[in-house]
């Protein structure tokens, strides 16, 4: 069983065919910046300012459903925050990953709303939780814990048990 | 003067002062929850009505953030698995399986067919129980009281049968990472075949209970209307989705535990209200019945856990004969396992939809990050769209409809 993850040239080659990169490449070009073709799973790193732009063109390329929006945080590495995007084509029966770094200076990125408005929670999520700020978001609020609490807690550096 | 009403409306002080349509003061901020009976837990909405008429819903969620992302991050992998029953508590075993396989994913391990198919079994037992509930508490929403006494006498039985093999009526955690955790007892088999016998029987007398009744029509049919587009734009999966005419179902589109073995139909409809989603749900149910009983005919033998003795724990007689056994218990135990670093994203079809679990390793024996993609998160979003127009009783039968666990919103 043991396959080995394929790197940036290696999945270029080997999934040419793949519409969501064939169409990145060719609409957006040098928006990836990295690929990684592991246990299956397609990642595609997205350059940061460009997410919004990529996330349209893989929605016309036939990925039609986002799944889900969330974060990583690799503290204390930088960029810090790796936003994570699972986009489902209904047609193809193709998952794709696109995830882009965002720094801890300035943790944000643009949102992705106006392609998908079922973004909407899924960011209010991460913002509450991780602290990432989301570009032209209409409503970037807490979404889970108080309006008023200090601190992000799914941030590595946050303790278990809360701040004493 | 009686019988000569135009001279008091004309001069009504109450009417003259009734606002513009359109104007602010015309409208009114009403509070549903968070303790209130038709919203299944503690969901809280703001609702701005118009007389009876909703404008704007919008949901406040958080009241039961427990914050099991977190606490999944000071655990070993193993240890994981009893925090994903309490995500959505009226389908533990899917929670797990969807855990269970990620985790499986990230160590590229081969589980045995038997395991497979007896997940296949407990998961659709899973759908059928937490249909039972949806369609027992959505009647008493709607005033149907009768109904919930049915499904909850079938629903017993189905947690009885979960009792048996896991010692737990609601919070199962059956499956573990490799496998499942005890082979059935011997009379289990039996059990579920009994139960199944009568199934498609009590699914028409629920059936008959409401789908002629005029009044649940009236409630139902023409309400909570939405769109495929606005269902896919707006993240919407499973039964509400299937009722928005959208053709897609995990099971069969992206099998996985072996799902690609048994035949079923996804019933889709085209109806996009909260009818639509009611008799998508009743023909779930029925070929649910179907693949248990195909799980049944079929069932395999063999071994119930991988071949992995770093990972799965040994038997119990191993342990108590083999030197060598006894070491991995003992290490699992204490250490847990190691997980190659790697992530990886694992989607199953939940009864309430796309429940999906993303686990994030680095390579040690606690995950780095668990994230759980939940369908009633996703599918409250599209509430708005569903009542926006309509009264506010049809927000009760909205809601019924979309079949929310709060459990699983929060997280």
């Amino acid at each position: 069983m043991n396959s080995t993850p394929l790197g940036k040239d290696e999945v270029f080659e080997a999934l040419a065919e793949n519409r969501a990169i064939a169409s990145l490449q060719s609409s957006l070009p040098g928006a990836i910046t990295d690929a990684k073709f592991d246990r299956n799973e397609l990642t595609l790193t997205i350059a940061r300012d460009q997410i919004r732009a990529a996330a349209q063109v893989v929605q016309k390329a036939g990925y039609n459903f986002l799944e889900d929006v969330t974060c990583v945080d690799w503290y204390p590495s930088e960029p810090r925050f790796q936003v994570t995007y699972h986009i489902v084509s209904h047609s193809l029966k193709e998952r794709l990953r696109l995830i882009s770094m965002v720094d801890s200076v300035d943790a944000s990125i643009d949102s992705i709303v106006p392609v998908w408005p079922s973004a909407n929670f899924y960011e209010r999520e991460v913002f509450d939780l991780f602290g990432v700020r989301f570009h032209g978001h209409p409503n970037l609020r807490r979404i889970m814990m108080p309006d008023e609490w200090k601190g992000h807690p799914l941030r590595k550096d946050y303790p278990v048990e809360g701040y004493r | 003067m009686a019988g000569d009403l135009s001279e008091f409306v004309g001069t009504s002080t109450l009417l003259e002062a009734r606002p513009e349509e359109g104007s602010k003061d015309r409208t009114m901020v009403l509070n549903m929850g968070p303790q209130h009976p038709s919203t299944h837990g503690v969901l809280r909405l703001v609702v701005e009505i118009d007389g009876e008429t909703v404008l704007n819903v919008v949901p406040d969620i958080g009241y039961l953030h427990t914050g099991i992302e977190k606490t999944c991050e000071a655990k070993f992998y193993q240890q994981v698995v009893p925090m994903t029953d309490r995500i959505d508590y009226l389908s533990p075993m899917t929670n797990n399986l969807a855990y269970c396989l990620a985790v499986e994913k990230l160590l590229e391990l081969e589980i045995p067919e038997r395991a497979q198919w007896m997940r296949v079994l407990f998961n659709e037992l899973t759908r059928l129980n937490s249909h039972l509930v949806w369609l027992g508490t959505h009647a008493m929403d709607i005033g149907a009281l009768t109904v919930f006494l049915y499904c909850f006498r079938e629903r017993e039985e189905i947690l009885r049968i979960f009792e048996a093999v896991s010692g737990q009526r609601m919070m199962t955690s059956y499956f573990r990472v490799g496998g499942l955790s005890l082979e059935p007892p011997l009379d289990l088999f039996d059990r579920i075949q009994k139960l199944i016998k009568i199934m498609p029987e009590r699914i028409d007398q629920y059936q008959n209970l409401l789908t002629g009744n005029p009044i649940w029509v009236s409630r139902l049919k023409g309400v909570g209307h939405l769109s495929a587009e606005d269902a896919i734009a707006l993240g919407v999966t499973g039964p509400p989705l299937r009722a928005s005419g959208v053709d897609w179902d995990l099971r069969r589109d992206m099998p996985y535990s072996s799902y690609e073995k048994f035949q079923f139909k996804v019933p889709v409809s085209n109806d996009c209200d909260v009818w639509a989603r009611y008799v998508v749900r009743l023909d779930e149910m029925r070929e649910s019945v179907k693949i248990c009983q195909q799980a049944l005919d079929g069932m395999p033998s063999g071994p119930i856990k991988a071949n992995a003795p770093k990972i799965v724990l040994p038997d119990r007689e191993q342990m108590k004969t083999q030197m060598e056994s006894l070491i991995y218990h003992f290490k699992i135990v204490t250490e847990g396992f190691t997980v190659p670093a790697g992530q990886v994203y694992q989607g199953v079809e939940s009864p309430r939809g796309e429940m999906g679990y993303y686990v994030v390793s680095d390579g040690t024996a606690k995950p780095y990050r668990v994230h759980m993609r939940n369908p009633s998160f996703a599918t409250l979003q599209a509430l708005q769209t569903m009542c926006a127009g309509r009264l506010i009783a049809d927000v009760v039968a909205v809601i019924g409809s979309i079949d929310i666990v709060l459990g699983e919103i929060d997280r």
